[in-house]
């Protein structure tokens, strides 16, 4: 299983490269979506990958799975959410300033004397 | 128990609530900002004498004991810049007041400034690696919203550039905690040290370990992920640009300064030489960088550069020595960062631009502004007896006893290029023949001039008190080069 999961995981991380590199503003955030996704799901591996038995333990329980990979996920997903969320609106304010969404005419030269 | 520790992040956390309820209303906003700032650095200075005295203040949140809970910790080097952040949120507070501008005002400057306060605090005062990467989103995001508010066409721009960059780092930093939580099983960071020294050394601890680097070297600016700061920094009025080169740049530096501390001392061989060389070429690149440009806000944001690689350097050398001298300069640094900052901003608004070709012979008309640069340049040189001079003394000293004379030698030649970058300023911009800008009316510069002459004066202060500073500082170095202190005082054993 964790072995499945490491290549979803590098396949996410890998997509999530090529949309950010991308000169598209919103193949970026797609991308950055994409990226905190793969994240998400390398935190879950990472706390080992059980099934069956409760999260909560006591001293002496036999089985038991780790609820803290899962509580770091839902903080990050709260936090990449609202980062997404203001990503998208300063893209369309630029859109709306700068008149383009492409990268490459984004590139600044003040005070580069 | 000590809810004592609480306050520094508390009190910027309530003020920057009730400044959301007071956006249209801006002399409330003013007061009340004011008081949340001057109640934060009282906070933050008796937390900070409670440290001195008692050694050593921790805090489990909700009662949790300490592994299991986020526990927050004050040693004393976070006490240290704790207080150092609140006094020039304080000072920035003050020159906002008559440059930010009131459309800035009415849409939520103040409660965004002290959130970020708020996130810096924390990440300084934070015991839990996974509640630093909290803090770190806190700052950032109050961070992104100062670079872009007031939404001019290069602001917007940079913002993009700027927010890309942290998610990027952001993501490799949960990914590089789910790593290091995958092998110790713990996220109290002083329980990872325990840990990760039971485990000794092994390949998988070296990676996170540059794994860590590469996240805070975003934050911090460091050799070939400094690349983000010169545009991005560019682009927001004086007081923000103060706030960023002072404060978060130095958040970097500081994590990086705690893990390297703290997790990562098994494998010293590699984890340590690299960020020694890294801090090396970050120290050229910045000089290069703070020589060549003719743009003040460009030669003062390469100085940063330069100050984060001299950093890092002492704490590259990892002795107590060479730890006191980075403590040292860092708070030197964030000091006299946010009053050349400021002083560049008000040089910018009499001129009417950046360029020193359009400066010149502004001592004239404006003497008070000229010296207060003067000695703030040659505090930033560290010239003795100010500020600066102390901290570069201990951390070239300590680099020629560990035999590294090239990395010393550098940071040695790095401080004549500073001085000589700083100088280029005020040789050009205060000297010399007025420009256009002397056609226009005098522009009352007193009020702005009272926030850097303050911080100015703290610098020579904290140069001149060495003597009675250096306890202070050498417990803050003692914490960090013996880890024990610190598991210790957090694990309760």
């Amino acid at each position: 299983m964790e072995i499945l999961m490491a290549f979803l995981i590098g396949i996410i991380f890998m997509s999530a490269t090529y949309l950010m590199l991308s000169k598209s503003l919103l193949r970026i955030i797609v991308g950055t979506g994409l990226l905190s996704h793969g994240v998400h799901l390398l935190l879950l591996t990472m706390g080992g990958l059980k099934t069956g038995a409760a999260p909560l333990l006591g001293q002496h329980a036999e089985a038991y799975t780790d609820p803290l990979p899962q509580a770091l996920i839902l903080t990050a997903i709260v936090i990449s959410f609202g980062i997404t969320a203001l990503f998208l609106v300063v893209a369309y304010r630029s859109y709306q300033e700068l008149g383009t969404d492409n990268m490459e005419l984004m590139r600044g030269k003040e005070g580069n004397e | 128990m000590n809810s004592l520790i609480t306050l520094p992040l508390l009190i910027p956390f309530f003020t920057a609530i009730i400044l959301i309820f007071f956006a249209k209303n801006i002399p409330v906003q003013r007061w009340i900002a004011t008081i949340g700032s001057v109640l934060t650095i009282i906070a933050a200075i008796s937390l900070a004498t409670t440290v001195y005295t008692n050694g050593i203040q921790t805090m489990n949140l909700s009662n949790w004991e300490a592994p299991f809970g986020i526990t927050l910790v004050s040693d004393m080097l976070s006490a240290l810049l704790v207080v150092t952040t609140s006094l020039i949120a304080f000072v920035c507070l003050l020159y906002s007041f008559k440059s930010i501008g009131k459309e800035r005002e009415k849409y939520y400057y103040y409660p965004v400034f002290f959130f970020l306060i708020l996130g810096v605090n924390g990440a300084f005062t934070t015991g839990d690696i996974f509640n630093m990467f909290v803090f770190f989103e806190v700052m950032l995001m109050a961070s992104y919203v100062l670079l872009v508010l007031g939404g001019m066409k290069i602001q917007l721009r940079e913002t993009i550039k700027y927010l890309l960059v942290n998610v990027i780092s952001s993501a490799l930093f949960v990914i590089a905690v789910g790593y290091l939580y995958s092998i110790v099983g713990t996220l109290n960071m002083a329980h990872i040290s325990v840990r990760l020294h039971e485990l000794g050394q092994s390949g998988i601890v070296t990676v996170i370990a540059v794994l860590f680097l590469i996240v805070f070297g975003i934050k911090g600016a460091i050799f070939p992920l400094y690349f983000w700061l010169p545009g991005s920094y560019y682009a927001p009025p004086a007081p923000v640009m103060a706030l960023f080169g002072a404060l978060l740049t130095k958040v970097g530096v500081y994590s990086i300064t705690r893990t390297y501390t703290l997790f990562f001392t098994q494998d010293v061989g590699y984890t340590h030489e690299l960020l020694e060389i890294l801090s090396i070429i970050t120290i050229v690149i910045g000089v290069i960088g703070a020589i060549a440009y003719s743009d003040v806000k460009k030669i003062i944001i390469y100085n940063i550069i330069v100050a984060v690689g001299v950093i890092l350097f002492g704490v590259a050398t990892l002795t107590t020595e060479a730890l006191t001298g980075s403590i040292f300069y860092l708070i030197h640094d964030m000091i006299i960062k946010a009053a050349l900052f400021l002083l560049i901003g008000i040089m910018i608004k009499i001129a009417g631009s950046s360029n020193l070709k359009d400066m010149g012979g502004l001592i004239h008309r404006y003497p008070g502004l000229a010296w207060t640069y003067f000695i703030a340049a040659l505090t930033l040189g560290g010239i003795p007896p100010l500020s600066g001079f102390m901290g570069k003394v201990l951390i070239v000293r300590s680099g020629f006893e560990a035999g590294n004379y090239w990395g010393a030698g550098i940071v040695l030649l790095s401080s004549l290029f500073v001085l000589f970058s700083v100088m280029k300023i005020f040789i050009n911009g205060f000297w010399g023949e007025a420009r256009e800008y002397s056609q226009k009316e005098k522009q009352p510069v007193k009020w702005l001039l009272t926030a850097p002459v303050i911080l100015t004066i703290c610098a020579v202060l904290y140069g001149l008190g060495t003597e009675a500073i250096y306890p202070i500082i050498s417990t803050a170095a003692e914490t960090l080069s013996n880890p024990e202190i610190y598991i210790k005082a957090v694990l309760k054993e």
